[in-house]
């Protein structure tokens, strides 16, 4: 029964790696609570539309400085050279200022998609992006959903481009380059739990000023960037319909289904084989 | 025809392996034929092309777009590909598990088509990296990103690839006249077929789960939490109606390798793989609507792409469903290849409409492929039949095996 064996062998190495999926999945960190991320709060009220954040994010990270000039109603993208930009929305209580960057979800769907862990939730909260292990195969792009992460299409040696919260910079002890030259004090770096608390102090306080909610404290499972706002946020051009429950959710139920088929799998197959056999077909074996 | 073999056989049994490898690489038969005219230049274009790709980026011959990353490349080649190689696990468990051994004559094509589909997908896959230089990252290395699906996908198309060449392995130890070797490889079959199905059930399903996160941007018509689930049995039916189609391809352009026992039961095989397509697509087609009604999709119905979804379902399932089943029921060989035809356009449509077309279905400017993707992906296609032929013609998968198999020692 050598081949029994060598069989065995087999499905015993690739179980083992499957149930090791299983194991990694529940290692991502849950909901935010017991791991202090660092995050950073955008409140739309305060926001002046100058653009600031914009050329000193290009400045931190060598990028092209901003191109275009904000004007409401023109919804200017991120893209492979602009880690961030701020568009201007006329809404139901007048101009009103939205920033867009990566989101830095507590449960990033980019990183769940890697199959080389480039895209890593670092301890501290930041989303960042390693190129030296990174294939360019794109289904972090694929799977975010809020489309940030943005690729060079006109490059032999492309990078993915996204804003990493200046992750180089808070290992340094200093703040992302937005947070530290936003002259309006719109952006608050810290802890996501204090920023929340903080957040939610300025909507209880000034209930006609702001809109009660805070657009990442349950979308796609929590985010790192959070916003407060004048308005609805879909008048600020952001996705309110995205589901609570974070994205790997999604496709957690197929990952844990792996080890199960892999184990039942074979077994089934030998039994139906060893049943179907007939005494003709046991002498022509293996034909 | 076993003469042949067994003179190839025993020329190989003195010294000179290398000169008999160097005689097989060269072409056989004639030259200009209508294929060869048309396919040459086309790869030519289509290197040319490739060329550009890695020496401008993926920007420069690709409509790709930061909002829809993954195009004909992906969507075609790889995920509609490896749907069409579904053939070879369905008729290994078919043949080993279910002793099924009328099918037995078609396994060794079909086992080898599946097996160069995966080879050249997986390359297909290879041309749409943007860094290809760390595709060994996910294989070897400490970057396991294990918690995505599409690690799940790598490892299986490899290890998938590793276990459908065991099982296609005695041909080659037959091509080179390996007695000792042919006995081994032979022995490993059935832990291949088994490891192999077991392998196919979950990357064919795996292609599907690779879209659960794009939740947002599949058109719901299109995207449910059962995607993989429609992909697997879906990939039952694209599998099988692609035997069908090869095999009476493979039937008229290699006659003369069949032996007439094979050739007259060649119509019994295309019958019974019509009947577990019918059924299959039955099974398909009452999940599609047990999806449509537990979703309570009636709204979506009339619009464009309600439209366009009824024609899918009505036209390329439900339809060749009914002429699988009758060209059954009816011994209808010609209605059976229609059928399957028409299946193979249907699958083609529904991974193009989750992959492609109704990814960012709502997107302000729509992805559509260059003529220089299209140009590739018939590069992908023409490289593997010429590899096909090729194998065909020397090693034998259609014709009997040498006389020297059956000898018992």
């Amino acid at each position: 029964m050598a081949l029994n064996r060598r069989h065995f062998f087999k499905v015993l190495g690739v179980t083992g790696a499957t149930l090791a999926i299983g194991k990694e999945l529940k290692a991502i960190p849950g909901k935010g609570t017991s791991i202090e991320f660092s995050g950073v709060l955008y409140d739309s009220t305060r926001c002046a539309g100058c653009q600031t954040c914009e050329s000193s994010c290009a400045e931190a990270n060598g990028l092209p400085a901003p191109v275009g000039t904000i004007e409401a109603g023109v919804v200017r993208k991120t893209d492979e050279s602009h880690r961030t930009v701020v568009n201007a929305f006329k809404s139901s209580k007048g101009e009103a200022f939205m920033k867009k960057q990566c989101m830095h979800c507590n449960e990033p769907a980019c990183t769940a998609a890697c199959l080389t862990q480039a895209m890593y939730k670092t301890k501290e909260g930041p989303v960042i992006w390693r190129g030296n292990k990174c294939m360019g195969c794109r289904y972090c792009m694929v799977s975010c959903p809020f489309d940030v992460p943005k690729f060079e299409y006109h490059s032999a040696n492309p990078k993915i481009e996204k804003c990493n919260m200046c992750y180089s910079r808070l290992t340094e002890g200093k703040v992302p380059a937005c947070v530290e030259n936003c002259p309006a004090e719109a952006l608050v770096f810290g802890k996501r739990r204090d920023l929340i608390k903080e957040a939610r102090k300025r909507i209880v306080e000034n209930p006609n000023q702001y809109f009660d909610h805070i657009y990442g404290e349950h979308e796609a499972g929590g985010t790192g960037f959070l916003s407060i706002a004048a308005v609805p946020f879909d008048e600020l051009g952001l996705n309110t319909s995205l589901q609570s429950k974070s994205y790997p959710e999604l496709s957690k139920g197929f990952l844990y289904s792996v080890p199960t088929i892999f184990v039942l799998w074979p077994a089934i197959l030998l039994g139906i084989r060893e049943a179907t056999k007939t005494n003709q077909s046991n002498e022509e074996e293996n034909e | 025809m076993s003469n042949i073999n067994f003179a190839v056989a025993k020329d190989n049994d003195g010294k000179s392996i290398w000169k008999f490898l160097s005689g097989e690489l060269k072409p056989r038969g004639k030259f200009l034929t209508p294929f060869n005219i048309i396919s040459i230049p086309v790869i030519a274009l289509g290197l040319i092309i490739i060329i550009i790709r890695f020496w401008k980026g993926l920007g420069a011959v690709t409509n790709l777009t930061q909002e829809v990353p993954w195009g004909l490349w992906i969507g075609f080649d790889v995920v509609t590909g490896v749907a069409f190689a579904g053939g070879a696990y369905v008729l290994t468990f078919m043949v080993y598990i279910l002793n099924m051994q009328k099918y037995h004559s078609i396994v060794r094509i079909t086992v080898l088509n599946g097996f160069l589909a995966y080879v050249f997908y997986a390359g297909a896959l290879l041309l749409d990296l943007g860094r290809p230089w760390n595709v060994i990252n996910p294989i070897i290395g400490n970057s396991f990103g294990t918690s995505s699906v599409l690690f799940l996908v790598a490892w299986h198309f490899l290890l998938y690839m590793i276990a459908q060449l065991i099982e296609f392995s005695p041909a080659v130890a037959e091509w080179l006249g390996a007695k000792r070797a042919r006995k081994i490889l032979s022995g490993m079959t059935i832990a291949a077929v088994i490891f192999g199905i077991t392998l196919s059930t979950l990357h064919q399903s795996g292609l599907g789960a690779l879209y659960l996160m794009a939740k947002d941007k599949i058109h719901p018509l299109w995207y449910s939490e059962f995607i993989p689930v429609l992909f697997f049995v879906s990939s039952v039916f694209a599998g099988l109606s692609m035997v069908i189609f090869e095999g009476s391809i493979s039937n008229r352009v290699f006659a003369n390798q069949i032996s007439e026992k094979n050739h007259k039961a060649h119509n019994s095989i295309i019958s019974g793989l019509s009947k577990i397509c019918a059924v299959a697509m039955f099974a398909y087609f009452f999940l599609h609507v047990l999806i449509f009604v537990h979703g309570k999709r009636w709204d979506l119905l009339n619009t464009p792409m309600g439209y366009w979804y009824l024609l899918e379902m009505f036209g390329f399932v439900l339809l060749p469903m009914m002429l699988f089943f009758y060209g059954y029921r009816r011994n209808n060989i010609l209605l059976i290849k229609v059928a399957a035809i028409l299946t193979m356009l249907g699958v083609i449509l529904n991974r193009l409409n989750v992959t492609v077309i109704g990814f960012r279905w709502d997107a302000a400017i729509r992805y559509v492929p260059t003529w220089m993707e299209l140009v590739v992906t018939l590069t992908v296609i023409f490289t593997e039949i010429w590899i096909f032929r090729w194998v065909i013609n020397r090693m034998p998968v259609l014709r009997e095996s040498p006389s020297w198999v059956h000898d018992k020692d």
